[in-house]
């Protein structure tokens, strides 16, 4: 017998105390979503989702969540690329503002984008003097500046992250081979970039979807403008509609399941190469 | 010149100075123990590290000189540089890699790919164009590396141990392949053959520094610094193979226990020779009478440097040389055991 640990325990029993944790941690997490579901009303699940109100909330979402991905990834790749390549004095601080809308509650920043960008707010005034924008609050650009604000971040990270794995050296390589900074961008920075670029969009895409605190105190809950779908959900609970709620409930549930799935190949199972057979190029 | 550089660079608390003439067309080897800044050369060449003073030169084109502000970035070089670790782009398959250098250079999409095939065939990888890089073996890589840089078809092409993993058959196709590209090459080599059989002239760094210049034969028959002696701790000739026997350049043939036809190259080591006063009469199948053109006392041993007819080297005790009486011209007989002979396609 070899006094050497044992590292694999194939035999031990699972231990009980730790495994009944997890159960009711499952429990916690699982329950209200089967309580909701226990309570649709199914069979009119179409009339109430197909209703005027619902479908506009519907189209409000899509477009403002979309729109303000967009803005995560077109002002987010610049900065993720300068917190990854560049030091500078101060790249702690700018960090943690850029992370700051990930921990706050977005109340507050629906709050701080108020006194910001509303009508006599420090850049709002500017906008209003200078572009002659009157106002962003209730507009559906203020819906897509309170859902970039809370979202960017999270694409900010997944690019940074993404950065930081990239060799550089490959891009020195190319640059070698004779390839000027945009060829590099173009043909290996970006491609090597693309499945982080990807994985951060859809999370950002779905922190903008679920937005409701900064959306609702930054840019109002106005039918067809600013009214998202977790906008129209807490209306709708509130009025005493429960079934409505619960049918935009579920409809997000089902999106949000999509984006799971979808993120699933791209965090969990990244692809392999796949074998590419070429038999025009071989001599043999 | 196709290559005129005066060096001075440095990385961290590290730093080269060298000097490096090479002719348009020529190969030049730079050999050194590890750390000692071949890499940091290499790549000041190819633009990756700036020039603290000095100036460099390729092909006609001033593309450093600190002192006037100029520093032209690697895509705007006449080069190309094949590193150590291959860097193949894991997105692209085997050709687009090769290709990509020639797409860089304005080659349109089909004959920048036909361009890569040619080269991957050259380096006996035609079959393997449709693979990704992660698919690919250690050696095969470095042929893929190899492949890339030679397709830009450059005027200045470094390469950074780019034989390193070959196994030796294919190493000596790939030798034969890199002895034939027309650009002028800078190869950074720790093989005592390659340097041989390539190099036209051998720069040794050591401490970031060049300690020694000059043709392989130079250096080898004269090595300035302890290091250099040890790589070249090696006999090399070349010579015409018929059977077990080898005609050396210089007259004299050697029987080898290896049958082979056609030109060869025959190493082997400097402990392997015998030598006496009068002719031996041993079981070794090799003995000639030869010249000694140098004594060179090393710390424990003596190295014997032997001239006509074929130069080589022979460590021998410090007593030895007493008894035999060995001094500079004057003639001794040596002996060598056929299976002491390593003998290689040239």
């Amino acid at each position: 017998m070899t006094k050497r640990p044992n590292t694999k325990r194939p035999n031990r029993r699972p231990p009980i105390a730790i495994v009944a944790m997890a159960i009711i941690a499952v429990a916690v997490l699982a329950l209200p979503l089967v309580g909701l579901l226990q309570r649709t009303p199914w069979s009119s699940l179409g009339t109430t989702l197909g209703e005027t109100a619902t479908l506009e909330a519907l189209r409000v979402s899509v477009v403002v969540s979309l729109l303000a991905a967009a803005v995560s990834v077109v002002l987010g790749l610049p900065l993720a690329w300068v917190l990854a390549r560049l030091s500078f004095r101060g790249r702690a601080l700018v960090r943690a503002i850029v992370l700051l809308p990930m921990v706050l509650p977005p109340v507050v920043g629906g709050i701080a984008l108020f006194f910001a960008l509303g009508r006599k707010g420090l850049v709002g005034r500017a906008l209003h003097d200078w572009l002659g924008i009157d106002t962003l609050i209730g507009t559906t650009a203020g819906a897509v500046i309170a859902a970039a604000f809370v979202s960017m971040p999270f694409f900010v990270i997944t690019a940074e992250a993404g950065l930081r794995q990239l060799d550089p050296r490959l891009e020195s390589a190319a640059s070698t081979l004779g390839a000027g900074r945009w060829t590099v961008l173009r043909r290996i920075t970006l491609p090597l970039l693309a499945p982080s670029l990807a994985a951060g969009a859809t999370l950002s895409w779905a922190r903008a979807l679920g937005e409701f605190g900064a959306t609702i105190t930054f840019a109002g809950n106005h039918p067809g403008r600013t009214r998202t779908l977790p906008l129209a959900i807490a209306q709708a609970n509130e009025a005493g509609q429960p079934e409505a709620a619960i049918a935009m409930s579920v409809l997000l549930i089902g999106v949000s399941l999509l984006i799971l799935i979808g993120l699933r190949h791209r965090w969990i199972a990244p692809r392999t190469p796949r074998q590419q057979s070429s038999p025009e190029s071989s001599p043999s | 010149m196709s290559i005129q550089a005066q060096v001075h660079a440095a990385t961290g608390d590290f730093t080269i100075r060298a000097q490096l003439d090479a002719p348009a067309g020529s190969c030049t080897a730079i050999v050194g123990p590890n750390g000692a800044g071949k890499t940091t050369l290499v790549h000041v060449l190819a633009g990756l590290i700036p020039l603290q003073r000095g100036n460099v030169v390729l092909a006609g084109q001033l593309v450093d000189h600190p002192a006037q502000g100029i520093h032209v970035p690697p895509d705007r070089r006449p080069i190309a540089l094949h590193s150590q670790h291959n860097l193949l782009f894991p997105h692209l398959s085997v050709v687009d890699n090769v290709a990509f250098g020639p797409r860089c250079a304005g080659l349109a999409a089909r004959p920048a790919r036909r361009r890569a095939e040619e080269w991957l065939n050259k380096v006996g990888l035609a079959d393997l164009a449709g693979l990704r890089p992660a698919q690919l073996s250690g050696g095969q890589a470095q042929r893929v590396g190899l492949a890339r840089a030679a397709a830009c078809e450059p005027a200045v092409l470094l390469l950074d141990e780019s034989l390193a993993s070959l196994d030796a058959e294919t190493r000596t196709d790939v030798r034969h392949l890199l002895a034939d590209i027309d650009a002028t090459r800078v190869l950074i080599t720790h093989d005592p053959v390659e340097t041989r059989v390539l190099a036209d002239q051998l720069l040794v760094m050591e401490r970031g520094e060049i300690v020694q210049t000059g043709t392989p034969v130079e250096v080898a028959s004269d090595p300035r610094t302890p290091w250099t002696a040890g790589l070249l701790d090696i006999n090399l000739l070349a010579g015409i193979a018929a059977g077990t026997e080898v005609a050396l350049e210089g007259g004299l043939a050697l029987t080898t226990a290896t049958p082979m036809t056609g030109p060869v190259l025959v190493t082997f080591s400097p402990a392997a020779v015998t030598l006496s006063t009068a002719e031996p009469h041993t079981s070794a199948r090799n003995t000639w009478q030869a010249e000694v053109a140098r004594i060179q006392p090393e710390s424990d041993r003596v190295r014997v440097l032997l001239g006509r007819p074929v130069p080589c080297q022979v460590w021998v005790t410090p007593q030895a040389v007493g008894e035999l009486g060995l001094s500079t011209g004057s003639r001794c007989w040596a002996a060598l055991k056929a299976t002491e002979l390593t003998v290689r396609e040239a």
